[in-house]
């Protein structure tokens, strides 16, 4: 093929456009080389493809450069000034080391968090438990306390010491009344009392003898839950007796005597 | 030749002979970038990436491969469609008419300061809408020569002299 039949083929405007493949693009380079009307023939159709596409330029952007020049030479600064720092020394016999290293330190690192991890659960459950403890022991001391001012009231030279004796219903059952007369106040003792069925509880009365006149000094609502079973109840009669009934929940007017379980008499010469 | 010289320069690393080729192909690299992604402020972005592509992997061009305007059209075209396919891009930009470099030429105000501005003004007036399209194909979009025929559903071998008829008139209207 000669030299004007590969210029009007097309081949060169496609060269300039980059369409073609890299064995063509060798093909066009060699064809220049050696016939420099191809040569100029590539470059008119480039200075062509240049006007044409500069022409779509629709913003100056010569002072673009300013940024790319900045870039690059701040990346040749940089490969400048990084130390080359050689690899080959380091990898003599102590470049397991490293990796012993890495894996120890890792082994130690998963054991610490583990031993940690157990000793935080540990620790919460030891501050449950003296949380636990401090309650049991302020519980205990306000126990005392309780326990020492009952002992106290109990010795007080006035108290009325009154037994109650178990009834029909309940021969077991026993009961005792403290009856502080200064403070109208009455201890109860009902440790020998079982505990009341559902839906029932222990009401309390004072009771003159003759005529028969009980008056209620009121129920014991929380008998099961009460731990010691000392009750402190009002009492602002002139008791010749205390006696204590069964009786539906809520309490009643008059006592059940059929439900009668703990009776004693008020000594009146002490 | 003073072009060989600049970019057997540019290979080692003469930022003075690097400003001088950007010189004279920053204009042309803009605007088909620009035709590609049809946003100014992308395009300046991805001009400026493309050079220093350019200026990263000078060591790779051969002039065996092509001109050197060619290799930088390759970069330039392939870095702005990659743009276009982004998801970023796909969000915020939508798809304009196939022969957007013709309106960025005649709508073009700086034009009016260059030299051939008649000329091309005056081409692109007249272009017949199958060269609009080849020349849209060919050089703003980087089409390969099959790529091309498939696209205009023409033989492969009309695209090369259809091409070089819708060029020869471009030089004509350009004195080159």
């Amino acid at each position: 093929m000669d030299s004007k039949e590969y210029i009007a083929s097309g081949i060169l405007e496609l060269y300039v456009a980059g369409a073609l493949s890299e064995k063509e693009n060798e093909e066009v380079h060699a064809m220049m080389q050696q016939y420099p009307e191809v040569l100029k023939e590539v470059l008119s159709i480039e200075a062509a493809v240049l006007g044409l596409t500069s022409a779509t330029a629709t913003k100056n952007t010569a002072s673009v450069f300013e940024s790319i020049k900045e870039k690059i030479e701040s990346s040749i600064n940089d490969a400048e000034e990084t130390p080359i720092i050689p690899l080959k020394k380091e990898r003599s016999g102590f470049r397991y080391v490293g990796w012993a290293a890495a894996v120890v330190f890792a082994v130690v690192l998963v054991f610490t968090a583990v031993l940690y991890n157990d000793l935080a659960s540990e620790m919460e459950v030891v501050r449950s438990e003296q949380e636990a403890l401090k309650k049991q022991i302020f519980k205990a001391n306000s126990d005392l306390t309780a326990a020492n001012e009952l002992l106290e009231i109990l010795r007080t030279k006035d108290i009325i010491s009154v037994p109650l004796g178990g009834q029909q219903v309940s021969p077991d059952s026993y009961a005792k009344v403290y009856w502080d007369k200064k403070s109208d106040n009455i201890y109860l003792d009902l440790q020998g009392l079982p505990d009341p069925p559902a839906g029932k509880v222990y009401q309390v009365w004072s009771l003159t003898l003759d005529p028969l006149t009980p008056t209620s000094l009121g129920v014991i609502e929380d008998f099961t839950t009460d731990t010691d079973k000392v009750f402190d109840l009002q009492n602002t009669n002139e008791s010749e007796a205390f006696g204590i009934t069964l009786e539906p929940a809520g309490g009643s007017e008059s006592p059940t005597l059929e439900q009668l379980y703990t009776l004693g008499v008020v000594n009146t010469t002490p | 030749m003073e072009l060989e010289k600049l970019i057997e320069q540019f290979k080692n690393r003469d930022v003075k002979a690097f400003e001088s080729l950007y010189e004279m192909y920053n204009d042309s690299i803009f605007g088909v970038i620009h035709t590609i992604v049809k946003n100014e402020d992308i395009a300046t972005e991805i001009l400026q990436d493309v050079f220093i592509k350019a200026w990263n992997k000078a060591e790779a061009y051969t002039e065996k491969k092509g001109r050197f305007f060619t290799w930088l059209l390759n970069i330039a075209r392939n870095a702005a469609i990659d743009k276009i396919r982004s998801k970023s891009y796909k969000n915020a930009q939508q798809n304009q008419d196939i022969d957007f470099f013709v309106h960025s030429i005649e709508s073009n105000d700086l034009l009016d300061e260059k030299v051939n501005a008649i000329g091309i003004k005056n081409y692109v007036n007249k272009l017949a809408e199958k060269c609009k399209k080849i020349i849209d194909f060919l050089y703003f979009k980087g089409y390969t020569q099959k790529e091309t025929a498939e696209a205009l559903e023409i033989p492969l071998g009309t695209v090369k002299t259809r091409n070089r008829n819708c060029i020869s008139e471009l030089r004509k209207a350009l004195n080159v």
